[in-house]
């Protein structure tokens, strides 16, 4: 990494001329801190250009035949779980769906999957980031009770930051209370 | 003219990398749009300019430094005789117009491209200088060259240090990109610190200046970074399962609060600034988050929701003596504390709208300083005069500052673009 160093400051005291008979020896001391150095501009590691290009509803080409949750008609297809505003009970209409996950959990050991929660975009960004967990936390904890390995499922949260849906309707918001399941082999 | 001759003692810190210029880039505009009772009325003649010189801009970036202060007042110079030394100056006229203080300077162009800026402070009142320097400067440095004059004045005017050549970070949104960066405190001069295609957030500088650790998604999900800002190198600081946020360094920069799911919800943990030594802070069953010191080291502040709402407490870096702090509204959010302790800055929700509060810690008195309805981020300025805050203008993320009577505001925004997040460095 190249080290940038901006060009600092060449500092002098203007004093006072003689006709004026007047200096400022104050002046020299608080001239001293010239520049600071600047920050470089760079990009660090390779994965910061990175992308994951991941997306949760995207099927995958060339997965093997018969995937059941590639099938849009099995239930293992939906992934979303939507939450009620400043909610974060998992509910009713969505046991079926998270059972069925659990149920494909509990008989693929292997496989693993990120549950992605998310808010809506009022308010503070750090703490729209702790609801979306604490809405991927509600599907984890129902995954758990079934039998679901903890080393099979990770709760991450967007908070804000990956809106699905960009307006500032209730509908939008709505829409952005969420939590997707996404399998680790996606 | 004499006083040519015994100028200087010089420090002559001309470097190799001179030749590393700032580009010149879009524009921010910065608006006051109030002003405080009494503020100090200050004639700042255009300085006299040497051809092709950048006096013009010079003296303008200096005047809107010491607007946005809210400390000061500029006095109208249109129409008047422009003096560039003492003895022109005719202080009957200046004082008519109602000036305390008068600044004059000129810019002299030198071989190179270089320039040299002078400036005087006169006291108006008793006719005497109060303060004069000379800069010597390439052609990229004008701004930082006018942003120490504003800071000159300031202090020598206010008895305060002025913050116009610190630096502040922010993000900005680009179409599908998000950049990291780091700009002059009027939002200018900004250079890139790191580039991606998923959200940055938070970020915190680290108490010398040196590093900055933030969040970004790049890889999947949250997780803490510290970068270098001198070459750029980066580490990973948290990267445990689950959601890694909300970094705040501790006053002597060795460790940091952070925002951890790895055993339960969002929970507060202190970790070493090399990422070693992880500790849980405090024990809930309800969000925590948004950590910041008091600069006394004595206190950690944050956002915690385990009243029922969202709400501001603080604990002992010992994780004892958690005690709530705000009790005005249901949504009270993103903590900071003023450099000298008694102040706490955060964003309340009030009937829909979200904007910038100042708390006195002594007494709970409060004051909304801002009329937006989407602020976000308030971070006080390292002089404790002005916070720095995000808010939303017809759907765009602009950046503003505030003076701590809430009667000046101005705001650094780029057209097209969106910045958030914004921190003010040391």
């Amino acid at each position: 990494m190249k080290r940038i160093i901006l060009p600092m400051l060449v500092l002098g005291i203007l004093g006072g001329c003689e006709t004026m008979g007047v200096s400022d020896k104050e002046a020299a001391i608080e001239d001293r801190s010239a520049a600071k150095p600047a920050p470089a501009a760079a990009e660090p590691a390779p994965a910061a250009a990175a992308t994951s290009g991941m997306s949760s509803e995207q099927p995958v080409q060339g997965q093997a035949m018969g995937d059941p949750r590639k099938d849009p008609a099995n239930i293992l297809s939906k992934r979303s779980v939507y939450f009620d505003f400043d909610q974060y009970v998992v509910k009713d209409e969505y046991r079926p769906l998270v059972d069925a996950h659990a149920a494909y959990l509990n008989s693929h050991r292997n496989a693993r999957v990120a549950i992605q929660g998310n808010a809506d975009e009022r308010g503070s960004r750090e703490y729209n980031l702790a609801l979306g967990q604490k809405r991927a936390e509600a599907v984890r904890k129902a995954l758990s009770v079934t039998g679901v390995q903890d080393a099979q499922v990770e709760a991450v949260s967007f908070g804000e930051e990956k809106p699905r849906s960009t307006g500032t309707t209730e509908a939008d918001y709505a829409e952005n209370r969420r939590a997707d399941i996404v399998y680790g082999d996606e | 003219m004499r006083f040519l001759t015994h100028f200087f003692f010089r420090m002559l810190l001309t470097l190799a990398a001179c030749v590393f210029g700032l580009q010149a880039r879009a524009a921010l505009e910065i608006q006051v749009t109030g002003g405080a009772a009494s503020r100090i009325p200050v004639a700042l003649i255009p300085f006299q300019a040497a051809p092709g010189s950048p006096a013009p801009e010079l003296t303008g970036i200096i005047g809107q430094d010491l607007l946005r202060s809210g400390l000061i007042s500029l006095v109208g110079t249109a129409g008047s005789q422009r003096p560039y030394e003492p003895a022109q100056i005719d202080y009957g006229v200046w004082r008519g117009k109602g000036a305390d203080a008068i600044v004059i300077g000129q810019v002299i162009g030198q071989p190179g491209g270089r320039f040299e800026v002078r400036f005087r402070l006169m006291d108006a009142v008793r006719q005497t200088q109060l303060t004069g320097l000379s800069f010597n400067v390439g052609p990229d440095q004008w701004r930082a060259a006018a942003h120490k004059i504003a800071d000159i004045i300031y202090e020598k005017l206010t008895g305060i240090p002025g913050v116009f050549s610190t630096r502040i970070a922010y993000v900005q949104k680009r179409g599908a990109q998000f950049e990291l960066r780091v700009a002059d405190a009027d939002g200018q001069n900004w250079q890139t610190v790191v580039r991606s295609r998923e959200s940055i957030i938070s970020p915190a500088f680290s108490p010398d200046g040196q590093r900055m650790a933030y969040v970004s998604f790049e890889d999947r999900k949250p997780i803490i970074y510290v970068q270098s800002l001198r070459d750029g190198s980066r580490r990973t600081l948290a990267a445990f399962k689950g959601s890694n946020s909300a970094p705040a360094w501790s006053p002597d920069g060795r460790r940091l609060a952070v925002t951890l799911t790895r055993d339960a919800g969002s929970q507060i943990y202190l970790i070493n600034a090399d990422g070693s030594g992880v500790s849980r802070l405090i024990r809930s069953g309800a969000i925590d988050t948004e950590a910041v010191w008091s600069p006394d080291g004595q206190w950690i502040y944050f956002t915690s929701d385990r009243g029922g709402s969202p709400q501001i407490y603080r604990v002992s870096p010992g994780g004892g003596g958690v005690k709530r702090i705000t009790f005005s509204g249901g949504y009270s959010v993103s903590p900071d504390i003023s450099p000298d302790g008694k102040y706490l800055a955060y964003i309340r929700r009030d009937e829909g709208r979200f904007r910038v509060v100042l708390h006195e810690l002594a007494t709970g008195q409060e004051r909304v300083l801002t009329d937006t309805a989407h602020d976000e981020s308030p971070s006080f300025a390292p002089n404790g005069q002005l916070l720095l805050y995000a808010t939303l203008v017809n759907g765009r993320g602009v950046l503003g500052t505030v003076s701590l009577d809430g009667r000046t505001r101005a705001r650094l925004s780029e057209p097209g673009t969106d910045a958030r997040e914004p921190v003010w460095g040391p």
